[in-house]
């Protein structure tokens, strides 16, 4: 646990040495970049050992505040969410040094490093919380430091209103957790972890219900997920890979710790959290298919597999109600691994998107095309991500989707309704993601890396630097490492399952190892695909050798004169299924058809508003405005009323206080 | 003794595929009242391409001419997982038909993206189409074989395709037709079969699958070809595998049997070919949803 406090100091003092030195912008990156690396080695270290061995850790620090105490607690479900958000944000850290320099001569970067120190900080003690005022303090600490770094370029209206937008939605769901956690308090006055008694059912039935508003603003469940489009691009992109593949996964963190807290989950629970994962992940998905840029692409994309993972919550709490251990243990694994897997390869697809962003300046889809030409490293590190974001093998997205699919096919659980709803909706709604996913993902790699460029910038854009490469490069790794690897990462949560669902260890290591035998087939299986592929590139290139191999230009129909911007693009790539899917989407079209007979110009353009934005969000904002509209009578900006007003109040008091 | 047989599957997997399109030729040549080519035509036409040199585009990178490559290499190691009636898969564990799908899946992801590194329209508009109704095939493939696991009580293809008793038929009966019913649409849509895709054609309004090969010349569309006939003999074998009730406990008459079922099913794609037209592309994603309905149906009836 010193090594745990100790990391947390580093990193701490590491943001502050960044924040005094911030007008030499190199040295504060080094300051904030060697902070949070080493901090992030030293706390990891812990982690692993917890995740290991099972046996949770604990300090307690005198603090003085009513309801609070300084309880840091690591026991492996922490020590389990605490290790991607440590190593993610490190990896992006190295990559945020290049990021951030071009930035240098404009901006003081002591402020983005110090926030960026912060959101970890926060972050790890949101985990490692054992009290419930304590995770609230962190929980925010955690919000405002992550929405400066959102407003990084707050001289641009459109970050400032993303910045807002995130700032309002965070304490909306901020607002439902307080509710919960004093709730939570109403019975023993205690808001630690360890004391928090048995609720009757009604009780427990609606701190679930506040946990999933509050945890699910932040996680980006559909429809509470409006501020993620604005907020991931608007952010710098190494911080939109910690805010898109680690941060929202506090949410989930704070909804499977409530799960914990508060006993017996019944059989709804499962389902509400299964359906809210269907819905979010299959409009997540057809969202992000309708999108024209990059990154709020790839915020959709979160929110699709947030869905993914909470699919595995709903059915791990299904199980865990019906006494299935192969539904609990799986859903749980199945989830819990997708929440490993999403942080790696969302964090290296935003991290190739920023490297897009930054040597083109636009991550408008349809200017973009043929960076492969001149960024191959980059294309490669997002083809990577973008079939494992796809969930194919022999990457890390299909193991975990696997073992989710494969607790619904084993599952001899009985016949009835209830089955055969949940076989439905998991195998139908997974399937489904997949397909929409791949074609996404094929879209936003087409278009963006491959074909010709369509705009300026796009031809005069440049590989990333070193850092920026290797980050990617090591993210890009361990989507592989991870697929092949999984049979041994699976087994290694079986302390976490343990910790989330009541069954005997024997029972849920038994499980455990079933699926880790059946993941081992995957991999051999993805093995002889190496070996097969391999060989095939030996052989094709031999053959080749003596054979004529020769240039020429794209079949273009006998046209003399191809243009770039007879391409397809992202739009009509994504319009067979957009249009299928109108009904959700209600994409916005304006067109100006050719007219005359020498037409000149023509136009076209869709734009798809959130579902959540229009339908949710808006009324509710212009219900509150005309509600605060009525009291306006009680503004007058005459400065004598509003002495009179506190007057009234002050003799009012007074008059409460007498009787 | 089981390596024998398990090596066995794939050499006829590997040798038996062309024959499918061969088959489906001359069934369509026989109704258009044409003698049609030899049976083993695809073959000689594999075997010319592969001989060839290739010509390359300019615009295009890696990507492009790893397509073919990945397309085969995914193929032949998807031909692992499938048994063949009595001859069981080189790889068999549960779930194994996922991993199949989503192998698939990894091909058309190379077949998309190497199609858009060519900047093409033709190719553009051929990718859009694939993606579109592979995902609408997914759920009903998936789903369709989620019914077969729950009836069989098995979630590996060979102990599935290895415990469909004829009993078991005569209990769930609908359940297969409506499951077989489904997975014929999907054959015939991931296959570029009329009624979605029309494979003769090369006229840009219709064509999916050609059109995302247009650019591939020589060696490189050889191995295309040879990687969408085993895709065509894998997709049909796990049809005849999971709902035709081949159980005789002779391993040569199961295996014949199946290799017979395969040989119907091409008759049958030749008479779907020669009887009906290709559907709008408008109609196309009903079908699919279509398929995935029959899928849901069946499930709900093995459920009941």
């Amino acid at each position: 646990m010193s090594l745990f406090i100790g990391g947390f100091a580093i990193i701490f003092i590491g943001g502050l040495a960044s924040l005094f030195c911030g007008r030499r912008g190199g040295l504060a990156s080094l300051c904030g970049v060697l902070g949070t690396a080493a901090g992030s080695i030293a706390a990891i270290i812990p982690a692993f050992k917890v995740l290991f061995s099972g046996a949770a850790e604990s300090v307690q620090i005198a603090w003085a505040v009513p309801f609070g105490s300084f309880c840091l607690r690591l026991d492996p479900l922490s020590a389990f969410f605490l290790i991607p958000i440590l190593g993610l944000s490190s990896i992006a850290a190295v990559y945020g040094v290049e990021y951030l320099s071009s930035y240098q001569s404009r901006k003081n970067l002591g402020v983005p490093w110090f926030f960026y120190a912060l959101l970890l900080v926060g972050m790890m003690l949101v985990v490692a919380a054992g009290n419930g005022l304590l995770f609230l303090i962190a929980w925010e600490i955690m919000s405002v430091a992550s929405f400066f770094l959102v407003s990084f370029e707050y001289e641009k209206p459109a970050v400032r209103q993303a910045g807002l937008s995130y700032l309002i939605a965070m304490h909306i769901g901020t607002a439902f957790l307080i509710l919960f956690f004093i709730l939570l308090s109403s019975g023993t006055g205690s808001l630690d972890f360890d004391k928090i008694p048995m609720f009757p059912a009604a009780k427990a039935n609606l701190l679930f219900l506040l946990a999933v508003v509050g945890f699910g603003t932040k996680a980006g469940f559909m429809p509470l997920h409006v501020w993620l489009p604005h907020a991931h691009p608007a952010a710098p992109s190494h911080v939109s890979a910690v805010m898109s593949g680690v941060m929202i996964k506090t949410g989930i963190y704070g909804l499977v710790r409530a799960a914990m807290l508060l006993g017996t989950p019944p059989a709804w629970w499962g389902w509400l959290l299964i359906m809210i994962g269907a819905v979010s992940g299959i409009l997540g998905v057809l969202f992000a298919l309708a999108q024209h840029d990059l990154k709020r692409l790839l915020a959709y994309h979160s929110v699709e597999n947030i869905g993914i993972i909470t699919i595995g919550l709903g059915v791990g709490l299904l199980g865990v109600h019906l006494h299935s251990p192969i539904l609990a243990v799986l859903g749980f694994a199945g989830g819990l691994f997708h929440v490993l897997n999403h942080a790696v390869f969302k964090g290296l697809l935003f991290l190739c998107a920023g490297s897009v962003l930054h040597s083109s300046g636009t991550g408008c889809l349809d200017k973009l095309g043929g960076l492969i030409k001149r960024m191959p490293w980059t294309a490669s590190a997002f083809l990577v991500g973008a079939a494992a974001i796809s969930g194919l093998p022999p990457l890390n997205g299909f193991a975990s989707e696997f073992l989710l699919y494969l607790g619904v096919f084993k599952n001899n659980g009985g016949d009835g309704l209830e089955m055969l709803v949940l076989a439905l909706i998991v195998i139908g709604s997974l399937a489904l993601i997949g397909g929409l996913a791949l074609a996404c993902f094929t879209k936003a790699f087409g278009i963006v890396f491959l074909g010709h460029p369509r705009s300026g910038a796009a031809q005069e854009s440049h590989e990333a630097g070193v850092l920026m490469k290797l980050s990617m490069a090591v993210l890009a790794c361990l989507c592989v490492l991870l697929g092949l690897l999984s049979p041994w990462v699976v087994r290694s949560a079986a302390y976490v399952i343990a910790a989330i669902a009541p069954l005997p260890m024997g029972q849920i290591e038994a499980e455990l190892g079933c699926a880790s035998s059946v993941l081992l087939g995957f991999v051999f299986v993805s093995l002889v695909f190496a070996i097969v592929l391999f060989g095939l590139t030996a052989v094709r290139c031999r053959l080749l050798k003596s054979r004529c191999v020769r240039q020429s230009v794209t079949w273009d129909c006998g046209y003399a004169r191809p243009d770039s911007r007879m391409q397809y693009t992202a739009t009509s790539f994504a319009q067979p299924i957009t249009a299928l899917f109108n009904v959700f989407l209600q994409t916005r079209k304006k067109f100006l058809p050719p007219e005359g007979l020498f037409p000149v110009r023509s136009s076209f353009e869709t734009e798809t508003p959130d579902l959540g934005e229009r339908y949710l969000y808006l009324p509710l904002y212009r219900w509150i405005c005309a509600l605060f509209g009525k009291l306006q009578w009680l503004q007058h900006g005459r400065v004598q009323i509003y002495i009179f007003y506190i007057a009234l109040t002050l003799w009012l008091l007074l008059m409460w206080k007498l009787m | 003794m089981v390596i024998l047989l398990k090596i066995l599957n794939l050499a006829v997997t590997l040798t038996a595929a062309p024959l499918l399109l061969g088959i489906i030729i001359r069934v369509k040549a026989w109704f258009a009242g044409r003698t049609g080519q030899p049976l083993l035509q695809p073959y000689y036409d594999i075997w010319k391409l592969l001989r060839k040199g290739t010509v390359y585009s300019v615009s295009t990178s890696w990507v492009f001419r790893a397509g073919p490559l990945v397309s085969l290499a995914v193929t032949l190691t998807a031909a692992l997982l499938l048994p063949m009636g009595g001859l069981p898969a080189v790889f068999a564990f549960d779930g194994d038909f996922l991993v199949f799908v989503y192998l698939l899946g990894l091909l058309r992801f190379f077949m998309i993206v190497s199609a858009l590194d060519t900047g093409s329209s033709f190719e553009g508009m051929g990718s859009s189409r694939e993606a579109a109704f592979s995902a609408l095939c997914e759920p009903a493939l998936l789903i369709g074989l989620a019914a077969i696991a729950k009836i069989t009580g098995h979630a590996s293809l060979t102990p599935m395709a290895a415990s469909l008793q004829p009993a078991l038929w005569t209990a769930a009966g609908p359940a297969f037709v409506l499951v077989g019913f489904a997975l014929i649409i999907v054959f015939l849509s991931e296959n570029c079969r009329i009624p979605v895709d029309d494979p003769t054609t090369h006229l840009e309004l219709t064509m999916i699958h050609e059109a995302m090969v247009l650019d591939h010349g020589g060696l490189d569309l050889g191995m295309l070809q040879y990687a969408a006939a085993l895709k065509m003999w894998l997709l049909g074998l796990v049809l005849v595998g999971v709902v035709v009730p081949i159980h005789s406990g002779f391993l040569c008459l199961d295996t014949a049997a199946t290799l017979l079922c395969m040989g119907l099913l091409a008759v049958l794609v030749g008479i779907v070919e020669s009887s009906m037209a290709r559907i709008r592309l408008l109609r196309i994603p009903p079908l699919l949803i279509g398929a995935a309905a029959l899928s849901v149906l069946a499930l709900v009836l093995v459920y009941r």
